[in-house]
C-alpha cells in the first residue's frame, strides 16, 4: 500500500507531530517502503496462531496493598518546563 | 607498573589489582578520565563525563576497601553507562534533544546494584536517539565513530558503550538491547556483550523503547567480564513486573568446564544470501574451532527468520509510539515556545524535540495500531512472534545453542545507510528474532575482514541459559585471541 | 407519537485500597497538589507499573456480587491519548479481556422487578486533576489522583427511565459499600456515572442515535439530566432534526445539557496489550476463596435482623442504610448480647447526635466495645436511662472511658442498702402526714414518699430498691 497525504496527516495527528512539507514527502516514501516490506508477513498462515504480546508465559505478579511514602514534590517538579503553585503549568484546556 | 597498561586490562584484572592494593580506585579512575578527555573527542563515545562524581565515588569505595569491607570483584573499577539508563541527578538524555537537560530524581535498579557492588561511574555513553538505530548516527549529539576506522559507524544503538570499551576508555559498560543494540555494536567494535533473557535484568529505570523487547546487558573486553557484570545487575526486582528471574545466575561452572558434547546448531539459511562472505567465513571458522574443542555441530533450517525483521518493526514501533507519548513538553523534557494552545505545545515540542528516525518509528507505531490496521499489522506481528518463538523452541530440542553471525556486514561507513531506513532495518536480521523470543544471546569477536574491521559471532540459547552460552564463549576465547586484538590495535596508536 | 428512552450507564468507582493501582502512593483524598505522587504515577521516563493485588480481589468480588462471569485469563491494555491529566499519555485499562463480563443487577421500581444487564467490569487507573488558573488563563495539573484504582462498570442499555437508573445506582452503591470495595461518595468523585441516552418510537427495535453525558455528580442531577436530555432529543426529532452522536455536559445551574467541543475529529485510542504488566490468571481456588469471603449484603442483613434478632423492618432498614451503622450494631450486639438495646441507642440517640453535629453516618467512629459496656451497665440497673444517654453522648463526642466518666460525674446507681434504709427512715419521720395518708389507703402518698427518697438520694438509687424498702417499712409501721 502507499501512504497518501490523508493517511500521513492522520498519523501526524495521532502522534502529535507536525512535519514540514519536505519531511512529509520523505516520510510518505519511507513509510510506504517499510510497510510494503512488512506486508511480506502475509505470506505466513497465522490463522490459528495466538498473538504473543509478552515473550514468556508468566502471569500474576502482584504487589501487596501497602501505602508507602510518596516523593518530595520538588523532585517530581524539578524537570518541569513550567510550574506554578506546586503544579505543572500548561496552556488552558478548553471544554 | 606503567599506568597505561590498565587500559588494556579487563575489568576483573583491574578489580583484582585494586583488591591487592597494587593500584587504587582513584588512580584508575583519574587515569580513565584523562584518557577519555584525551581520546574521546575523536570518537564522541561519551555524552557526559562525571569527572568530580567519579573521583569522589572512587575515593569512597577505596576507603570502604581500606577499612576491610568485602566488596564485589568489580569494586572500584570504573564503568560507562548508556545514556538511556536513569542515573540520579546525572543527565539522562537518550541522546535526544527532547531529554537534553533531563535529570532523573531516581536511580535505575541496575545503578543501585552497581553502586552496591562498588562500581565507579565514569559517564554516560552516546547512543542512537532513544535507542532507535543501528549506527549511533541518530544521536542528537552527533555520531560516535568506530575506533577501528573513524570513517565508520560503531554500530548501535549502544555504539558509545561499545566504542568506549574497544578504545580502552572504559573497562566495561552497560548497554541495552531491543533488537541487537548490544550485540551488533560489539560485533562492529570487536568487544563482547550479553543480551540477557527477557526478565533477567530489571528494566526499572531503563528509559523504555519497546517494553516487551528491551533488556539491559553488559559490554566488556571479554565474556568473563560480561558474566561478572551480569551477575551484579541481574536478579529479581519488585518494581519490574516482568522481572521474573528469582534465582541468581551461576557462572561458576562456565569457566571450569569444557564444551565436549555441546550441541551447536547451525541454521544454514542464516548463512545464505545477503551475508557478507568474509563474515560467513569467519563465523563458520569459529564453528570449526568450537568443534575442535569438543562441540558437535548440527545443521538445520530456520526459515521463519525471514519474517523476523517485519514482525520486529511492527511490535517495536507500536510499543515505542506509546512509550514515547509521554514526551509532551509538560512534565519534563523539551518544550517548544512556539504556538499558544495545548495542541501546539504537544505538537511543536515533539516535532522539535525528536529526530527524524524517532518520528518515523512513532508514526509507524501509530499506523500499525490505528483502527482498521490493527489486525492486519499489529496482530499479525504478534502472531509471527509466536511462530518465531515456536521455531526457537523446536530448535532447542535438538541443540544446546545456535551459532549465527551478528550482522550481515562489518561496520559500514558513516552516512552510508542513514538515508535508507529499510536498508538499515535489514541489518538487524540476525538479532531481532532473539528479542522477539525473549531469549539470551552473547556476541563475541571471531575475526577481522580484509579492511581490518572486527567480525562478531552470536551464540543464542534457550531462556535463562546464559551460563551455558558464557561457557561456550569462554572456551572459545581461551583458545582464540580475536577479543584481544582491539586493544593491540588501539595501543598501536590508531587513536 | 409515543417515545421510549433507552439508557445505558458507565459507572466509575474508586476502589478503597490503601495504595494506588500501580505504585505505593496513598489513595487518600485531598492533600496539597502533587504530594501523593512518585516517579511511577507521574510517568517519569524509565518507570514501570506493579499491580496492586487488592484491586484484582475487589474486582473479582464486585463481579461475583453482580452475577458476572470472571474472565479467568485477563489482561491490561493501553489506551493511548494525549491530555495533560494523563502523564504517560496512555491510560492502563482493559479492553480485549476485561476481568468480569455478562452479569446482572436486580432492581425494583414501584413494586416492579427488573434485571439490568452488566456488559462488563474492567480495572483501570484514574487520571489527574486540572485546575483552571484564572489569573493567567492557564491550567495547572495535579497528579494526586493519578493511578487511583477504578472499576468501570458498564451496563447494557436496559434502562427506560430515570427511576430505574437511580434504583440501579442505589443498589450498586449499597452493594459496593457492603463489599467494602468502595466508599462510593459522589461528592468526592469516588462514584461517577456517564449516561448514554437515546430515544426511539415505542415498538421500534433499533436504537436511536445516542449522546453521552459525562461525570454527573449526584443522583438528583442524573435524574434531572436524563429527563432533560430525553425531552431534548424528542424535540429535536419532532422538529425534523437529527440527534448528533456527541458528548454533552450537564450544567447543574442552568438545568440543561450542552454539547462539549469535540476534542478531536476521531478518537482512535490504539489500544494494545500492556507489555509492562503480566496477564492475570484467576484460578477456581481464587474464586472459591472470594466467594467464601463475600460479606453479607444489606438485604441479607435486614432479613437476619428481623428474623433472628427480632427487630422491626423499619429499624433494620435504618441500621443498614449505612454500612458503618450496621457494623457498629453488629459488633456492639455481639459483645453485650442486647441487640434491641443497641438498636434503640443507634436509631434514637446516635441518629440524633449525627444530625445535630452535622456529620454523616459513614464518618462516625464509635468503639463498639465501649458502647456495649454502657448498655450492659444500663440493663443491669447500674446507671439509669438518662445517664446512659449522657455517657453515650460523651462517647460519641470525646471517646471517653464509660466507667471513669460515670464515676467522675457520679452517675452510678447506689448499691448501699444501709444508706437507702437510713434515708427512708428519715423521709418517713419527716413526713408523718404522708405516712398517715398512705395508711388510709392513699396510694398517691406512696409515690410522694418514693419521690422524696429519690430526691434525697439525688436520683442515684435503684427505684426498685427504694420501693421495696419503703413498702417493708410502711408495712411494719
Amino acid at each position: 500500500m502507499t501512504i497518501d497525504n490523508k493517511l500521513i496527516e492522520y498519523l501526524e495527528e495521532l502522534s502529535r507531530l507536525r512535519l514540514t512539507e519536505e519531511e512529509k514527502e520523505k516520510a510518505k516514501a519511507d513509510l510506504s517502503s517499510i510497510i510494503n516490506y512488512v506486508d511480506k508477513l502475509n505470506e505466513l498462515d497465522t490463522e490459528n496462531t495466538e498473538a504473543m504480546s509478552h515473550p514468556f508465559d508468566y502471569t500474576n505478579n502482584f504487589r501487596k496493598d501497602e501505602a508507602g511514602s510518596s516523593f518530595d514534590r520538588e523532585l517530581i517538579l524539578m524537570n518541569a518546563p513550567q510550574k506554578k503553585n506546586g503544579c505543572f503549568r500548561v496552556p488552558k484546556t478548553v471544554e | 607498573m606503567n599506568l597505561m597498561e590498565i587500559f588494556g586490562m579487563t575489568a576483573l584484572e583491574i578489580g583484582k589489582m585494586i583488591k591487592e592494593r597494587k593500584i587504587s580506585s582513584p588512580e584508575v579512575t583519574r587515569a580513565y578520565i584523562e584518557q577519555i578527555e584525551k581520546k574521546d573527542p575523536q570518537l564522541n563515545s561519551f555524552v557526559s563525563v562525571c569527572v568530580d562524581e567519579a573521583v569522589k565515588k572512587a575515593e569512597e569505595v577505596q576507603s570502604r576497601l581500606d577499612s576491610g569491607e568485602e566488596l564485589s570483584a568489580l569494586a572500584g573499577v570504573p564503568a560507562a553507562i548508556k545514556d538511556n539508563i536513569c542515573t540520579k541527578d546525572i543527565n539522562t538524555t537518550c541522546s535526544s534533544k527532547m531529554l537534553e537537560s533531563f535529570k532523573p530524581p531516581y536511580n535505575a535498579c541496575v545503578m543501585e546494584r552497581l553502586e552496591a557492588a562498588g562500581a565507579v561511574i565514569l559517564g554516560k555513553t552516546n547512543m542512537d536517539e532513544f535507542a532507535m538505530g543501528g549506527s549511533t548516527e541518530t544521536s542528537y549529539f552527533g555520531p560516535t565513530k568506530n575506533p577501528f576506522d573513524r570513517e565508520r559507524v560503531p554500530g548501535g544503538s549502544s555504539g558509545g558503550s561499545a566504542a568506549a570499551v574497544a578504545a580502552g576508555l572504559a573497562p566495561y559498560a552497560l548497554g541495552s538491547d531491543t533488537g541487537g543494540s548490544i550485540r551488533q555494536p560489539c560485533s562492529f567494535c570487536g568487544v563482547s556483550g550479553i543480551k540477557p533473557t527477557y526478565g533477567g535484568v530489571s528494566r526499572y529505570g531503563l528509559v523504555a523503547f519497546a517494553s516487551s523487547l528491551d533488556q539491559i546487558g553488559p559490554i566488556g573486553k571479554d565474556i568473563k567480564d560480561c558474566a561478572e557484570v551480569l551477575s551484579v545487575i541481574s536478579g529479581h526486582d519488585g518494581r519490574d513486573s516482568t522481572s521474573v528471574r528469582n534465582a541468581e545466575y551461576d557462572f561458576s561452572d562456565s569457566f571450569n568446564e569444557g564444551i565436549k558434547g555441546l550441541k551447536i546448531g547451525i541454521p544454514t539459511n542464516y548463512y545464505g544470501e545477503g551475508l557478507d562472505p568474509e563474515v560467513r567465513e569467519a563465523v563458520l571458522a569459529a564453528a570449526e574451532t568450537l568443534k575442535t574443542l569438543g562441540a558437535e555441530l548440527y545443521e538445520f533450517e530456520m526459515p521463519i527468520i525471514e519474517y523476523a525483521v517485519p514482525a520486529y518493526y511492527i511490535v517495536a514501533c507500536a510499543e515505542a509510539g506509546s512509550n514515547l507519548s509521554r514526551y509532551d513538553g509538560i512534565k519534563y523534557g523539551y518544550r517548544s515556545d512556539k504556538g499558544e494552545s495545548l495542541y501546539d505545545v504537544f505538537c511543536n515540542s515533539r516535532s522539535e524535540g525528536f529526530g527524524m528516525e524517532v518520528k518515523r518509528r512513532i508514526m509507524l507505531g501509530s499506523f500499525v495500531l490505528s483502527s482498521g490496521y490493527y489486525d492486519a499489522y499489529y496482530k499479525k506481528g504478534l502472531q509471527t512472534r509466536r511462530l518465531i518463538k515456536d521455531s526457537f523452541n523446536s530448535a532447542f530440542e535438538k541443540c544446546d545453542m545456535i551459532l549465527s553471525p551478528v550482522a550481515p556486514t562489518t561496520a559500514f561507513r558513516l552516512g552510508e545507510n542513514v538515508s535508507d531506513p529499510l536498508k538499515m532495518y535489514l541489518g538487524d536480521i540476525y538479532t531481532v528474532s532473539v528479542n522477539l523470543a525473549g531469549i539470551p544471546a552473547v556476541s563475541v569477536p571471531c575475526g577481522f575482514d580484509g579492511k581490518g574491521l572486527p567480525i562478531g559471532m552470536q551464540l543464542i540459547g534457550q531462556t535463562f541459559s546464559e551460563a551455558k552460552l558464557v561457557k561456550a564463549a569462554f572456551n572459545y576465547q581461551m583458545n582464540t585471541d580475536h577479543h584481544k586484538r582491539a586493544y593491540e590495535i588501539m595501543k598501536g596508536g590508531v587513536l | 407519537m409515543a417515545w421510549e428512552t433507552v439508557i445505558g450507564l458507565e459507572v466509575h468507582v474508586e476502589l478503597a485500597t490503601k495504595s494506588k493501582i500501580f505504585c505505593s502512593c496513598t489513595t487518600e483524598f485531598g492533600g496539597e497538589p502533587n504530594t501523593h505522587v512518585c516517579p511511577v504515577c507521574s510517568g517519569l521516563p524509565g518507570v514501570l507499573p506493579t499491580l496492586n493485588e487488592s484491586v484484582v480481589e475487589f474486582a473479582v468480588k464486585t463481579g461475583l456480587a453482580t452475577n458476572c462471569e470472571i474472565t479467568r485469563f485477563n489482561k491490561f491494555d493501553r489506551k493511548n491519548y494525549f491530555y495533560p491529566d494523563l502523564p504517560k499519555a496512555y491510560q492502563v485499562s482493559q479492553l480485549y479481556l476485561p476481568i468480569c463480563r455478562n452479569g446482572h443487577v436486580d432492581i425494583e421500581v414501584n413494586g416492579t422487578k427488573k434485571s439490568i444487564g452488566i456488559h462488563e467490569i474492567h480495572m483501570e487507573e484514574d487520571a489527574g486533576k486540572l485546575v483552571h488558573d484564572p489569573w493567567e488563563d492557564s491550567t495547572l495539573v495535579d497528579y494526586n489522583r493519578c493511578g487511583v484504582p477504578l472499576l468501570e462498570i458498564v451496563s447494557e442499555p436496559d434502562f427506560r427511565n430515570a427511576d430505574e437508573v437511580i434504583a440501579y445506582l442505589e443498589k450498586l452503591r449499597e452493594t459496593l459499600i457492603y463489599l467494602g470495595v468502595s466508599d462510593c461518595k459522589m461528592q468526592e468523585g469516588s462514584m461517577r456515572a456517564d449516561v448514554n441516552l437515546s430515544v426511539r418510537p415505542v415498538g421500534q427495535t433499533e436504537f436511536g442515535t445516542r449522546t453521552e453525558m459525562k461525570n454527573i455528580n449526584s443522583f438528583k442531577a442524573i435524574s434531572r439530566a436524563i429527563v432533560y436530555e430525553a425531552k431534548r432529543q424528542i424535540e429535536q426529532i419532532e422538529m425534523g432534526k437529527k440527534v448528533l452522536q456527541e458528548t454533552r455536559r450537564w450544567d447543574e445551574n442552568k438545568d440543561a445539557t450542552y454539547a462539549m467541543r469535540s476534542k478531536e475529529n476521531a478518537q482512535d485510542y490504539r489500544y494494545f496489550p500492556e507489555p509492562d504488566l503480566l496477564p492475570i490468571e484467576i484460578s477456581e481456588e481464587w474464586i472459591e476463596r472470594a466467594k467464601a469471603e463475600m460479606p453479607e449484603t444489606a438485604a441479607q442483613k435486614r432479613e437476619r435482623y428481623v428474623k433472628e434478632l427480632g427487630l422491626t423492618e423499619y429499624d433494620a432498614r435504618v441500621l443498614t442504610a449505612e454500612r458503618a451503622l450496621a457494623l457498629l450494631f453488629e459488633s456492639a450486639s455481639d459483645i453485650c448480647k442486647e441487640p434491641k438495646e443497641v438498636c434503640n441507642l443507634i436509631t434514637g440517640e446516635l441518629m440524633r447526635l449525627i444530625s445535630e453535629s452535622g456529620t454523616s453516618a459513614d464518618r462516625i467512629d464509635i468503639d463498639p466495645e465501649k458502647m456495649a459496656r454502657i448498655i450492659t451497665l444500663t440493663v443491669k440497673g447500674r446507671i439509669n436511662r438518662n445517664a446512659e444517654k449522657e455517657v453515650f453522648e460523651a462517647l460519641f463526642r470525646e471517646n471517653i472511658e464509660p466507667e471513669q466518666y460515670i464515676k467522675e460525674k457520679g452517675l452510678m446507681m447506689l448499691e448501699d442498702d444501709d444508706l437507702v434504709n437510713d434515708t427512708v427512715d428519715r423521709v418517713l419521720s419527716e413526713n408523718p402526714k404522708s405516712v398517715e395518708d398512705f395508711k388510709n389507703g392513699k396510694e398517691k402518698a406512696f409515690g410522694f414518699l418514693v419521690g422524696q427518697t429519690m430526691r434525697a438520694l439525688k436520683g442515684k438509687a435503684n427505684p426498685q430498691t427504694v420501693n421495696k424498702i419503703l413498702r417493708e417499712k410502711l408495712g411494719s409501721m
